[in-house]
C-alpha cells in the first residue's frame, strides 16, 4: 500500500468511528433524557447510582442461564398474547390504541428496515467514489501533461465530494433510521403495556368468575373476595398509568419526528450546498482553463 | 428516456494540424425500429449525416442501418488500415443474450435500455470514425452513410469488436511467443507502448470503480422508492393529524429523490463508464497497430536473411561452377533485393503513420476525456440543485408538525 492510500484508509476509519461514536451517543442521550423525564422512574434508585456514582460500576452481562430464562419468558408470553388479545376491550380509548399500535408497529418496522437499507447503499455510493478518486489519481500521476492535472483535479474532488456523501449517509442514519428503529422498539414497548394491561383483565374476570363460584358453593369466599379485589385495584391502577404513558407516547413520538425531520432536512440541505459548491467551483476552474 | 447527448450537437470543428483540414460533419444514431419476428428480426436504426463538406452530394441525408452493417463497415475499413498503422476505432460489442430477448420481443425494461446503449455505442461509434481524416475518404464509410441500399454485410462473426480483440490480442501473443528481439532503433514506440500499457491498466480498474457506482446508484433508487413507500404507509397509519402530513410530505420527497438517482446513474453511465469502455477497447485498437508494426519489421527482417541466404547460394554456385543455377541464384537475388527494399519503405512508412495516428489520438481522448467529464460533472451539478430545492420544501412541512 502507498504512503497516499494509507494515510487515505486511516481517513476514513477515523471518520467512520466518528459517524458511530455520535450515534451511540446520541441513542444514549435519548434513553438517559426518557428515563429522567418519567416521573416514576426518574425517582428510581438505580437511576441515581448510574448517574451519581463516580467510579466504575462494573455492571455484569446476562449469564447463559439468565438469557435462556428470557428466550422462555418471551416464548410464554408471545403465546399467552395471541390467547388474550382475542379478549375484547370494553374501554374505547384501549381498543382504538390496540387497533393503532398493531398496524403502526408493523408499517414502522417496515419503513426501518427500508431506510436502514437507503443509508446502507448510499454508503456504498460513497465508498466507489473513493476508489474512482484513487484511480483517477493514479492516472493523473502518469506525467505532468494537461490532461494529468485534470486528472489530479477530479481525483480530488471525488475525494471532497465523497467526504461529503459519506456523512449524508451517516446522518440520515442518524435522524432518520435511528429514529425509526427507536419507535419500532417504543411501540413494541407500548404493546407490551397492553398486553399486561389485558393479562391483568383477563385475571379480574376469571378472579370474578371464581368469586361467584366460590359464593355459589359457599367455600372459601373470604379468600376469592381478596383474590378479585387484589386483581381489581391492580387492573384499575395499570389501566390509569397506561393511559398516561400511551397519551404520552403520542406526544414523545410527534415531538421526536419533528425533531428529527427537521434536523434531517437541514442536514441534508447543508450537504448539497456543500456539494454544489464544491463541483460549481471545480467547473469554474476547469471552464477557466479551456 | 432518452440518453444524453454525448457530443454536442452544434457544428463541431476540428483543425487538422498536419493539413489544416476543418471538420464539418455530424452523424446522429436514432430512431431504432425492430423489423420482422421471431429469430430472424432485427433492430434498424436511423443514421443521419450533417454536413458542408463538398464531397457528400447533400448537406443533409439519413439512412437505415443494422448492426451487421455497422460490423461490416468496421471490417472492411480495418482490413484496409489496420495493418499499415491507422487506429481504426472498434465498433460496437456483439451481445447474442441482449438480441435474443429484443427478438423475441421482450418488451421489457431491460430490452429497451439494452437498445438505447446499443444506438448511443452505435453512434459514439460513427462520430469517432469520421473524426479520422483519412478514414472519412473512404469510399466505404461514404456508401454506409449514403447509399440507401447496402449489400449485407456476411461473415460478421470473426469481425465484431469482440473478434477484432481476439484477433489483435493472439496477434500480441503470437508476437511474444515468436521472442522478436526488435532492433528497437526509436525509444519512442518504446516508451509509447509502455505508456499506453499503463494506461490500459489504469483505465480497466477506473472503470471497474465506475460500473460499481453504477450499479449501487441503481440500488440505491429502488432502495430509495421502497423507503417512500413505506413512509407513505407509515403516514396513513399515524393518527397525530399535522405529523401524518409530513409523513406522506417526506414519502413524495423521497419519491422525487428516487427519480433524480435514477437519472444520476444513467448520466454514470452514459458518460462516465461509456466513455472508459471505448477507450479500453480504443487502446486494444492501438496496441494492434504496434504489433503490426512489430510484424513489419519482422517480415523485412526475414526478406533480409533470406537475401543473405541467396546471396551465400550464389557465391556456392559459382565456386561450383554451374552457369544454370548461378543465373537463378542472381535472379532471385534481384528478386529478394526488391522485397528488402519493399519491407524498409513498408516499416518506415507504418513508423511514420503510427506516431502521427498516436499523436492525433492523445489529443483526441484529451479532448474527449475533458469534455465528457465535465459534462459528467454538469450531471452532479444539476442533481445537487434538484435535491436543494426538494429540501428546502420539505422544511417548512416538517418545521410546521405542533
Amino acid at each position: 500500500m502507498t504512503k497516499e492510500e494509507f494515510t487515505k484508509m486511516k481517513q476514513e476509519l477515523e471518520a467512520e468511528y466518528l459517524a458511530i461514536f455520535k450515534k451511540t451517543v446520541a441513542m444514549h442521550e435519548v434513553f438517559l433524557c426518557r428515563v429522567a423525564a418519567h416521573p416514576i422512574l426518574r425517582k428510581d434508585l438505580n437511576f441515581h447510582v448510574f448517574l451519581e456514582y463516580n467510579q466504575d460500576l462494573s455492571v455484569r452481562g446476562k449469564n447463559k442461564k439468565e438469557k435462556l430464562e428470557d428466550f422462555f419468558k418471551n416464548m410464554v408470553k408471545s403465546a399467552d398474547g395471541v390467547i388474550v388479545s382475542g379478549v375484547k376491550d370494553v374501554d374505547d380509548f384501549f381498543e382504538h390504541e390496540r387497533t393503532f399500535l398493531l398496524e403502526y408497529h408493523n408499517r414502522v418496522k417496515d419503513a426501518s428496515a427500508k431506510s436502514d437499507r437507503m443509508t446502507r447503499s448510499h454508503k456504498s455510493a460513497a465508498d466507489d467514489y473513493n476508489r474512482i478518486g484513487s484511480s483517477l489519481y493514479a492516472l493523473g500521476t502518469q506525467d505532468s501533461t494537461d490532461i494529468c492535472k485534470f486528472f489530479l483535479k477530479v481525483s480530488e474532488l471525488f475525494d471532497k465530494t465523497r467526504k461529503i456523501e459519506a456523512r449524508v449517509s451517516a446522518d440520515e442514519d442518524l435522524k432518520l433510521s435511528d429514529l425509526l428503529k427507536y419507535y419500532l422498539r417504543e411501540s413494541q414497548a407500548a404493546k407490551d403495556l397492553l398486553y399486561r394491561r389485558s393479562r391483568s383483565l383477563v385475571d379480574y374476570e376469571n378472579a370474578n368468575k371464581a368469586l361467584d363460584k366460590a359464593r355459589a358453593k359457599n367455600k372459601d369466599v373470604l379468600q376469592a373476595e381478596t383474590s378479585q379485589q387484589l386483581c381489581c385495584q391492580k387492573f384499575e391502577k395499570i389501566s390509569e398509568s397506561a393511559k398516561q404513558e400511551l397519551i404520552d407516547f403520542k406526544t414523545r413520538r410527534v415531538a421526536a419526528f419533528r425533531k428529527n425531520l427537521v434536523e434531517l432536512a437541514e442536514l441534508e440541505l447543508k450537504h448539497a450546498k456543500g456539494n454544489l459548491q464544491l463541483l460549481q467551483n471545480c467547473l469554474a476552474v476547469f471552464n477557466g482553463d479551456t | 428516456m432518452s440518453a444524453p447527448v454525448i457530443f454536442d450537437r452544434s457544428r463541431e470543428e476540428i483543425e487538422e494540424e498536419a493539413n489544416g483540414d476543418v471538420f464539418d460533419i455530424e452523424i446522429g444514431v436514432s430512431d431504432p425500429e425492430k423489423v420482422g419476428d421471431g429469430m430472424n428480426a432485427y433492430m434498424a436504426y436511423r443514421v443521419t449525416t450533417k454536413t458542408s463538406l463538398s464531397m457528400f452530394s447533400k448537406s443533409e441525408f439519413s439512412v437505415k442501418r443494422r448492426f451487421s452493417d455497422f460490423l461490416g463497415l468496421h471490417s472492411k475499413l480495418a482490413s484496409k488500415y489496420l495493418h499499415v498503422g491507422y487506429i481504426v476505432p472498434p465498433a460496437p460489442e456483439k451481445s447474442i443474450v441482449g438480441m435474443t430477448k429484443v427478438k423475441v420481443g421482450k418488451e421489457d425494461s431491460s430490452s429497451t435500455e439494452f437498445v438505447e446503449k446499443r444506438r448511443a455505442a452505435l453512434e459514439r461509434y460513427l462520430q469517432r470514425t469520421v473524426k479520422h481524416p483519412t478514414l472519412l475518404q473512404d469510399p466505404d464509410l461514404r456508401q454506409f452513410l449514403e447509399s440507401s441500399e447496402l449489400p449485407r454485410a456476411v461473415n460478421t462473426q470473426a469481425l465484431s469488436g469482440a473478434g477484432i480483440l481476439r484477433m489483435v490480442n493472439k496477434a500480441a501473443d503470437a508476437v511474444n511467443k515468436m521472442t522478436i528481439k526488435m532492433n528497437e532503433s526509436d525509444a519512442w514506440f518504446e516508451e509509447k507502448q509502455q505508456q499506453f500499457e499503463n494506461l490500459d491498466q489504469q483505465l480497466r480498474k477506473l472503470h471497474a470503480s465506475v460500473e460499481a457506482l453504477v450499479c449501487h446508484r441503481k440500488e440505491l433508487s429502488a432502495n430509495t422508492a421502497a423507503f417512500a413507500k413505506s413512509a407513505a404507509m407509515l403516514g396513513n397509519s399515524e393518527d397525530h393529524t399535522a405529523l401524518s402530513r409530513a409523513l406522506s410530505q417526506l414519502a413524495e420527497v423521497e419519491e422525487k429523490i428516487d427519480q433524480l438517482h435514477q437519472e444520476q446513474a444513467f448520466a454514470d453511465f452514459y458518460m462516465f463508464s461509456e466513455l472508459l469502455s471505448d477507450y479500453i477497447r480504443l487502446i486494444a485498437a492501438v496496441k494492434g497497430v504496434f504489433d503490426h508494426r512489430m510484424k513489419c519489421w519482422q517480415k523485412w527482417e526475414d526478406a533480409q536473411l533470406t537475401l543473405l541466404k541467396k546471396r551465400e547460394t550464389e557465391a556456392k554456385m559459382m565456386v561450383a561452377n554451374k552457369p544454370d543455377k548461378i543465373q537463378q541464384a542472381k535472379n532471385e537475388i534481384r528478386e529478394w533485393e526488391a522485397k528488402v527494399q519493399q519491407g524498409e519503405r513498408d516499416f518506415e512508412q507504418i513508423s511514420k503513420t503510427i506516431r502521427k495516428e498516436v499523436g492525433r489520438f492523445e489529443k483526441e481522448r484529451v479532448k474527449d476525456f475533458k469534455t465528457v467529464i465535465i459534462k459528467y460533472l454538469e450531471s452532479l451539478v444539476q442533481t445537487q440543485q434538484q435535491l436543494i430545492k426538494y429540501w428546502e420544501a420539505f422544511l417548512p412541512e416538517a418545521k410546521a408538525i405542533a
